[in-house]
């Protein structure tokens, strides 16, 4: 019964580890502060390049869908070259701190963030562009309007996202070390306790991130079930 | 739909109204022409109805003059130094997905109507049209003649001094087609030129100053809406308005 990984999962949760919390915080608080600094830049620039033509942007397009699939551990080493004592950005001291993990998981998450609202984007444009043009609105007037006429599309983006950013191993590994208690999230856990041989924790700790991403797409496709229901 | 009479409306009709003039404007895609070569000047009063088969290049004629295209050659000028304040109502009207009122809200925004202003011009466009009651409801689940008045109440709010219609009541019902009719004789009153294609006689007949007949891309005909109706002079009109086939 004590090897059985449910049961397992449902004593950490119910005996409020103190340890599996903190793990489980750290991994929202990177993960989803990533994706939100990934938003504030991906979004625009997603946008930016469906409405302005301009040389180099369909290089630009293949490159950003393109980025979609880097490997976390090459962004990780990426960053771990940035951040490095040695490194352009080593004099602000962030690598094995999680404000590397959240850099780390940026660089993964903002290429389909700005390559999925390019797509959604570019679409609504189609759309608008004759009353756009007929209204007399500017390209960058047009950007607000499109992002937020194209809001529910970019929510199930964001999840998409959200969904890179915290089932990643590779980068948060690299760049934050896995240091119990400053930057051990619930993926590196999992691969901790995979390699000592414990077994049943390791499937714990995925069971509960797994049910953590489900609850959030679910919280997520419910806000945006209700306000398109709303607005048609 | 209610008229109501704004005072300070009464001055727009003393401006006399824009004058449009194409000269020797042809629009190509690729190797093909689809309109042109077309020289003519709207310096008429009432509203001018651009008719024709499909096909005939009416939509090309109002994009091209609503500067949505750009003639392939020629010129298209307008009367007076600047080109005039202008909008245009779509045959499927484009709406933003947000409620009505934030629809005409954009639309004041995005010409610089400073803020305090655009909530009570908005809800008396709202109003005018005869949609108060759907003030908040999301645009695009409106009817098909609730979505194109609020195309005409969005463009109210911009006080166009030119009004181009695409075929606005091609999709409707016949108590649509009136409200819209209505408002365009409103818009009319105001002082605007109305430019509008149709294929429907009647409602050419009921609205039109002036007739501009397209088939083929060419001109066939402008000509005041009685001339027209009387007494059509090309072939191709005279079998439009006997309901033939026009080439």
């Amino acid at each position: 019964m004590e090897n059985n990984a449910f049961y397992v999962a449902l004593t950490l949760l119910f005996n409020l580890d103190a340890s599996l919390y903190q793990i489980v915080a750290l991994s929202l608080q990177v993960s989803l502060l990533a994706v939100l600094i990934a938003a504030l830049f991906g979004f625009p620039l997603g946008a930016a390049v469906a409405i302005w033509r301009f040389p180099g942007r369909g290089g630009m397009i293949v490159a950003l869908n393109a980025l979609m699939g880097l490997p976390p551990v090459v962004a990780g080493l990426m960053v771990y070259l940035l951040l490095s004592r040695a490194g352009p950005l080593g004099d602000w001291g962030l690598l094995f701190t999680p404000g590397a993990m959240v850099l780390a998981q940026v660089v993964l998450v903002l290429p389909i963030l700005a390559a999925l609202s390019r797509q959604k984007v570019e679409d609504l444009l189609g759309e608008y562009r004759e009353q756009f043009v007929s209204l007399g609105m500017s390209k960058l007037r047009m950007m607000p309007t499109l992002l937020w006429d194209a809001r529910f599309a970019l929510l199930t983006v964001l999840l998409a996202g959200f969904g890179r950013a915290s089932a990643e191993v590779g980068a948060v590994m690299m760049v934050g070390g896995n240091i119990d208690g400053v930057t051990r999230v619930m993926t590196t856990s999992i691969v901790l306790e995979t390699g000592k041989g414990n077994l049943p924790l390791a499937l714990a700790l995925g069971m509960v991130l797994l049910a953590l991403v489900m609850l959030i797409n679910a919280g997520a496709y419910l806000l945006g079930e209700l306000s398109r229901r709303r607005v048609g | 739909m209610t008229s109501l009479q704004v005072p300070s409306l009464a001055s727009f009709s003393v401006s006399p109204l824009p004058e449009l003039r194409f000269e020797g404007v042809t629009f190509n895609n690729e190797d093909k022409v689809l309109l042109g070569p077309c020289s003519f000047t709207l310096n008429g009063s009432g509203p001018t109805l651009v008719m024709g088969p499909n096909g005939a290049g009416k939509s090309l004629l109002l994009r091209l003059s609503h500067s949505l295209l750009q003639p392939t050659q020629g010129r298209i000028t307008w009367s007076g130094e600047a080109s005039p304040r202008q909008a245009m109502v779509f045959q499927h009207p484009v709406l933003l997905r947000r409620s009505a009122i934030a629809n005409l809200i954009h639309a004041l925004a995005v010409n610089k109507v400073p803020r305090r202003k655009r909530l009570k011009l908005a809800r008396d466009a709202l109003e005018r049209f005869g949609l108060i009651d759907c003030c908040n409801t999301p645009a695009r689940v409106l009817s098909g003649g609730e979505k194109q008045r609020l195309a005409l109440a969005r463009a109210w709010v911009l006080s166009p001094q030119v009004l181009f219609l695409d075929e606005p009541t091609s999709a409707l019902d016949p108590a649509a087609i009136q409200a819209v009719e209505a408002a365009v004789r409103e818009f009319h009153q105001r002082g605007t030129r109305i430019v509008m294609t149709t294929h429907d006689l009647h409602q050419a007949k009921r609205l039109a100053g002036d007739i501009l007949f397209l088939s083929g891309g060419k001109v066939r005909e402008h000509t005041s809406a009685d001339a027209f109706f009387d007494a059509p002079v090309s072939q191709e009109a005279q079998a439009f308005i006997a309901g033939g086939l026009v080439e």
